[in-house]
């Protein structure tokens, strides 16, 4: 469980996050979102303990600031947006790297954390590859080796700043889906940022929707992702439907590519049904 | 490599020193040793240079027939020589291998935070200005060299800090170039104004073991001992840091106190060693470099093997040193540069060649 409580963040001088406050219960999935520069990343070091900050984090109901880096690191394990992979490095080194938080300072691995290791490997498939360099593996691959160290660290929380960033869209939702998968078997408390409001919309069971460093909209997906929410934070023309596993948040132009006038609702409308005939039937978008 | 992700008992197998690279470290060591010893001018028969050291061993009923000119070349001269230079490269190799692991720079050496310029300094200082302490039975050189490295890389220390983080790695190497570009240019200043002592101070730049006797060994021995535990114990941290500091924060590691306690440790051995041998170049990147290509970024494997390697590496350069141009000497950073490179450059083809 993650208790935020009214945290502020200042970096060279300006206020980053002011006064934010959240929460993220046992076995819960969290979404951050919010436009580039909203303080997302910077909300998700200061739980990780890298980043200074007033106000209250506690975790697993330990203030974080009281703790030790290496207790914090046990307690929260943290996914960056863009992880350093050293080339040479060999997959299962890496993953053993998660245990680090368990080891004295100079200490070694132990026969328990190369058990941990191994069952982390064989979780995400990633056994055949355990010997083979980072430099050689593919983006999907990479990420969840990523995903293996931060689960190697056996933390009660997950925090994950744009998981999906470098994979196409197939490797993003299979990512999503096992990062669900082991919240559930592991009881984790996730906090997600992510751009993508459709992935957030459907993986995230709370979204938290920050802007200029504040929280700006909190609640269900369904309630926070709306038409207006959306054009006032991101300023982004979007149309919103309702799917299967919940909202769809689909990008439209906000004016005619032709006239350069703003589309009409019927307009868009075509575009979409466009967007969906078959190929070589010229119902593209024109 | 043929070994399985996993070990017999469900464990994950990590990349670590293995007995055989350990075996063929010390039996080149002990391979560099022998030639050292066999070979020199005084064309000792190695054969009694062999019963000489096999009758100072306990409980081997062997007598030498050296003469004691003999047996002062093989233990005053010979001996001292191969134990200093041992102690001289393992130090270098091991300081070359752990700045680049803290300061995720392939180029960084021994020298890199101004060790070189601040060692040069402090001999020139000696031999411009404290000449007449020889006079009195004191040669003040090694002391002003090993105080001059720690005050260089102490002011890089300070003067690297920023305000936002206290000792990030670029900040450091900075204060390092700019402390290094002031005390050389000082250096500069003290030789442009007394010219006679040029080619001695030049001499203890390009480095070497001519005056290596046992008095040496003992000076370096503590500094290097303390130096080598704490970079050896930094091993394992030193891999975390590969990942940056930011993530080895969210692993549990200060990357900036790894850094400093690595930085210290580093700078101690090699002032130590830097004031006895002056400025060996080209080892600390060399051998730990050599290591990495060959088995691999571990630092679990790299930092002991440097030990093994950059000690063999040095004692092996310097028996070419005494003897190519025998009875003259040629600096010994002069053979480590060309035995180096050209190794360096084969093992580098080699690598490519099997990653490719």
């Amino acid at each position: 469980m993650i208790e935020i409580d009214d945290v502020s963040v200042d970096l060279g001088g300006a206020r980053v996050i002011d006064g934010v406050s959240a929460e993220v219960s046992d076995a819960g999935v969290v979404g951050l979102v919010g436009p580039n520069g909203a303080g997302k990343t910077t909300l998700l070091r200061a739980v990780a303990g890298l980043v200074a900050y007033h106000g209250t984090i506690r975790v697993a109901g330990t203030p974080a600031s009281a703790t030790h880096r290496r207790t914090t690191a046990r307690l929260v394990a943290y996914v960056p947006q863009r992880p350093v992979l050293p080339p040479a490095m060999l997959v299962g080194d890496y993953v053993l790297l998660g245990r680090s938080p368990h080891h004295s300072y100079f200490g070694a691995d132990t026969r328990h954390d190369r058990r941990v290791v191994a069952e982390v490997l064989d979780r995400l498939d990633l056994a055949p590859l355990a010997r083979r360099p980072l430099g050689q593996v593919s983006g999907g691959e990479a990420q969840r080796a990523v995903l293996g160290r931060a689960l190697a660290q056996q933390a009660p929380v997950l925090l994950m700043d744009e998981p999906t960033a470098s994979l196409d869209l197939g490797h993003g939702q299979l990512v999503l889906e096992l990062a669900d998968e082991l919240r559930r078997e592991r009881s984790l408390s996730v906090l997600c940022a992510l751009h993508d409001l459709t992935l957030a919309a459907q993986y995230a069971d709370r979204l938290i929707v920050m802007s200029g460093g504040r929280v700006v909209a909190r609640g269900k997906p369904a309630e926070v992702l709306t038409v207006a929410s959306l054009a006032s934070v991101f300023e982004a023309s979007v149309e919103i439907f309702t799917g299967r596993d919940g909202v769809v948040v689909a990008p439209v132009r906000p004016r005619s590519p032709r006239e350069g006038s703003p589309l009409t609702a019927a307009q868009r409308a075509g575009a979409c049904v466009g967007v969906r005939s078959p190929a070589g039937t010229g119902g593209g978008v024109r | 490599m043929s070994e399985g992700p996993r070990g017999a008992a469900g464990e994950m197998q990590p990349t670590r020193l293995h007995a055989l690279h350990v075996v063929t470290g010390v039996a080149f060591l002990l391979a560099a040793g022998l030639g050292a010893l066999l070979v020199g001018p005084a064309g000792i028969p190695p054969d009694q240079v062999l019963a000489q050291v096999a009758s100072r061993i306990p409980f081997i009923p062997i007598h030498s027939h050296l003469s004691a000119t003999a047996d002062v070349v093989v233990w005053q001269l010979r001996m001292p020589r191969i134990v200093l230079g041992g102690i001289v490269g393992a130090m270098l190799a091991l300081a070359g291998a752990s700045y680049q692991g803290v300061f995720h720079n392939p180029l960084a050496d021994p020298y890199l935070l101004g060790v070189a310029s601040g060692a040069g300094l402090g001999a020139t200082v000696a031999v411009v200005e404290l000449p007449h302490l020889r006079g009195l039975g004191f040669d003040p050189l090694p002391l002003a060299a090993f105080v001059g490295a720690i005050v260089a890389v102490g002011a890089t220390i300070a003067l690297g800090r920023t305000r936002e983080r206290a000792r990030d790695a670029t900040s450091l190497v900075l204060g390092g170039v700019a402390v290094g570009a002031f005390l050389a240019a000082a250096q500069t200043f003290l030789l442009q104004r007394d010219t006679p002592v040029l080619q001695e101070v030049y001499t203890w730049i390009l480095g070497g073991l001519s005056t290596a006797g046992w008095s040496e060994v003992e000076l370096v021995l503590p500094y290097v001992g303390v130096a080598a535990t704490v970079l050896i114990l930094c091993r394992r941290l030193l891999d975390v840091l590969s990942v940056g500091d930011d993530e080895a924060g969210s692993l549990g590691v200060h990357a900036d106190r790894v850094r400093l306690a690595v930085v210290a440790a580093a700078t101690l051995g090699t002032a130590a060693v830097v004031s006895v041998s002056g400025l060996i170049g080209f080892v600390g990147i060399i051998v730990p470099h050599t290591i990495r290509l060959v088995l691999g970024p571990s630092y679990q494997r790299i930092l002991p093997l440097s030990v093994l390697f950059g000690a063999g590496f040095l004692i092996a350069a310097d028996v070419l040193a005494r003897t190519v141009l025998s009875p003259g000497e040629i600096p010994l950073g002069v053979v480590t540069a060309f035995l180096g490179a050209p190794f360096f450059l084969v093992v580098l083809r080699q690598s490519r060649r099997l990653a490719g």
